[in-house]
């Protein structure tokens, strides 16, 4: 927790109870997000939130905070337009401030491969809701002047696509908000307290075992990041998910303002800068499955190469620090959410490199799921089922680099 | 340093010449054809721990070999040439 969060909150930590109505494993963005959502949207407050570590320890809090809902497919392009527009109320509606800021996000293209991409991701986001249009290379330069057009002579600039909704948001501050917003109205979060096995009853799953004693409940949300093949195993379930690690630096504070996101996919990288001046840069997955948190040099000096093409100015600034989340990355690059095909169990999962942006939507739709028993509309799609059903839901736009 | 993988051809090398190959297992438990077809087409063990693998040395010597390794470390077990 940080001093900011610790000075504003009054809230009253509790042990466990022998049962809830719903129990969620995983106290990150998603988990409390179902939380909070279930709370405010379904008044739904027996509801325990099961943590191993510390509230957003995990992948929320290893990301690189950017919301934005240029998806390559219609499906997903709807599921993030609806969190960018939680993600937009979502300071009023916790009245919290989370730093979130629209900065606008350009995506370049250096070939003309890459000119045609970007002119499709326009179109399919403007119709499916998600504004995006193609800018041509000055207008490109008059929205990021610290652009090198020229990308140091060998990856010109050629035009990319713009979407102006594109944001970030203080990850600390989003996730102790909603923690806070399920909290006050009655919802337990646990930290430092593992889900070590599940409780099965028959073919249901009718609860969980803790460091703090076994716990029965009436539906078992997993929103577990990094170690999800682990708890559906518990279940009896076998997952198309592979975790790989994912790293992300910072530079030393800069006073230059750079407005926009800029990632190019072409040169795989994308960077904002922070609040406080940081330059943050991020990239690919690592090529091997892992669940180190160890970061690498290699990593880094790959990454500075391929940005100093576009963004020259860096080339004076220093690494501040670096780290790693694990990602669960699905087959399709699109998340896994909703039942499992064993009662009483769901799940939301294969939030690959995507699941910071999309944690107000998710939460909103699984509480819904859970509160209503029926699949919402928005994430019908996305099912664990779809593999079995030949439904995958392959998105070149999801990861913005690979 | 980034991982290195250690070919036995060509000794250890950045894994980014190389390209990952998981050795796939249905478990014996799943006994109906579609569904060991379907987790055989997507599921993955995803281990934490030591799991053997395959790897094939794309920008080097183009051969594949297996190796052992923790996935939790990220530390190479045992290497065996095939």
């Amino acid at each position: 927790m940080n001093e900011f969060v610790e000075r504003q909150m009054k809230l009253t930590w509790r042990p466990p109870k022998k049962s809830y109505d719903v129990v969620i494993v995983g106290a990150g963005g998603h988990g409390l997000a179902t939380a909070y959502y279930l709370a405010t949207r379904h008044g739904i407050t027996n509801v325990a939130v099961f943590e191993r570590g510390y509230i957003g320890g995990g992948n929320s809090g290893r990301n690189t905070t950017i919301i934005r809902a240029n998806y390559g497919i219609p499906a997903a392009v709807r599921f993030y337009q609806r969190s960018v527009d939680l993600y937009r109320g979502l300071e009023e509606e916790t009245d919290r401030w989370l730093m979130h800021q629209a900065k606008g996000l350009l995506w370049m293209a250096h070939s003309e491969a890459a000119v045609r991409a970007e002119r499709m991701r326009a179109k399919l986001n403007t119709e499916f809701g998600a504004e995006t249009e193609f800018v041509e290379p000055q207008e490109v330069q008059e929205l990021c002047p610290q652009l090198d057009i020229e990308g140091g002579g060998r990856w010109p600039v050629l035009g990319a696509s713009y979407h102006p909704q594109g944001a970030t948001a203080r990850h600390d501050r989003v996730v102790w908000a909603l923690a806070e917003g399920a909290m006050e109205r009655g919802a337990h979060v646990h930290q430092n307290t593992p889900v070590e096995g599940l409780i099965l009853d028959g073919e249901r799953v009718a609860g969980v075992r803790t460091a703090a004693g076994d716990v029965a409940a009436g539906a078992i949300v997993s929103a577990v990041g990094g170690h999800v093949s682990r708890i559906a195993a518990m279940a009896g379930l076998r997952l198309p998910i592979r975790s790989h690690r994912l790293q992300a630096f910072v530079t030393n504070h800069y006073r230059q303002q750079l407005g926009p996101i800029v990632a190019s996919s072409e040169l795989f990288f994308y960077a904002s800068q922070t609040a406080r001046g940081e330059m943050l840069l991020g990239a690919e997955i690592d090529p091997q499955p892992s669940f180190s948190y160890r970061s690498s040099h290699d990593f880094v000096q790959d990454v500075c190469r391929r940005a100093l093409n576009l963004l020259p100015f860096m080339a004076n600034l220093r690494v501040l620090r670096q780290w790693t989340g694990v990602c669960d990355m699905s087959p399709d690059y699109s998340p896994i959410m909703g039942r499992t095909g064993v009662p009483g169990f769901f799940i939301t999962t294969g939030w690959g490199t995507w699941g910071f942006k999309a944690i107000p939507a998710g939460g909103e739709q699984m509480a819904e799921l859970i509160a209503t028993g029926e699949v919402p509309e928005l994430i019908a799609p996305f099912g664990l089922d779809r593999f079995a059903r030949d439904r995958t839901m392959a998105d070149r736009g999801s990861a913005g680099t690979h | 340093m980034s991982l290195r993988i250690p070919c036995p051809h060509c000794g250890n090398r950045s894994v980014h010449e190389f390209v990952h190959g998981e050795v796939r297992q249905v478990p014996d438990h799943l006994t109906d054809p579609d569904e060991r077809d379907l987790d055989l087409a997507f599921m993955h063990d995803n281990e934490e721990g030591v799991v053997t693998e395959r790897w094939f040395h794309a920008l080097g010597c183009r051969r594949w070999f297996e190796i052992r390794r923790d996935t939790t470390t990220d530390r190479i077990i045992e290497r065996r040439a095939s």
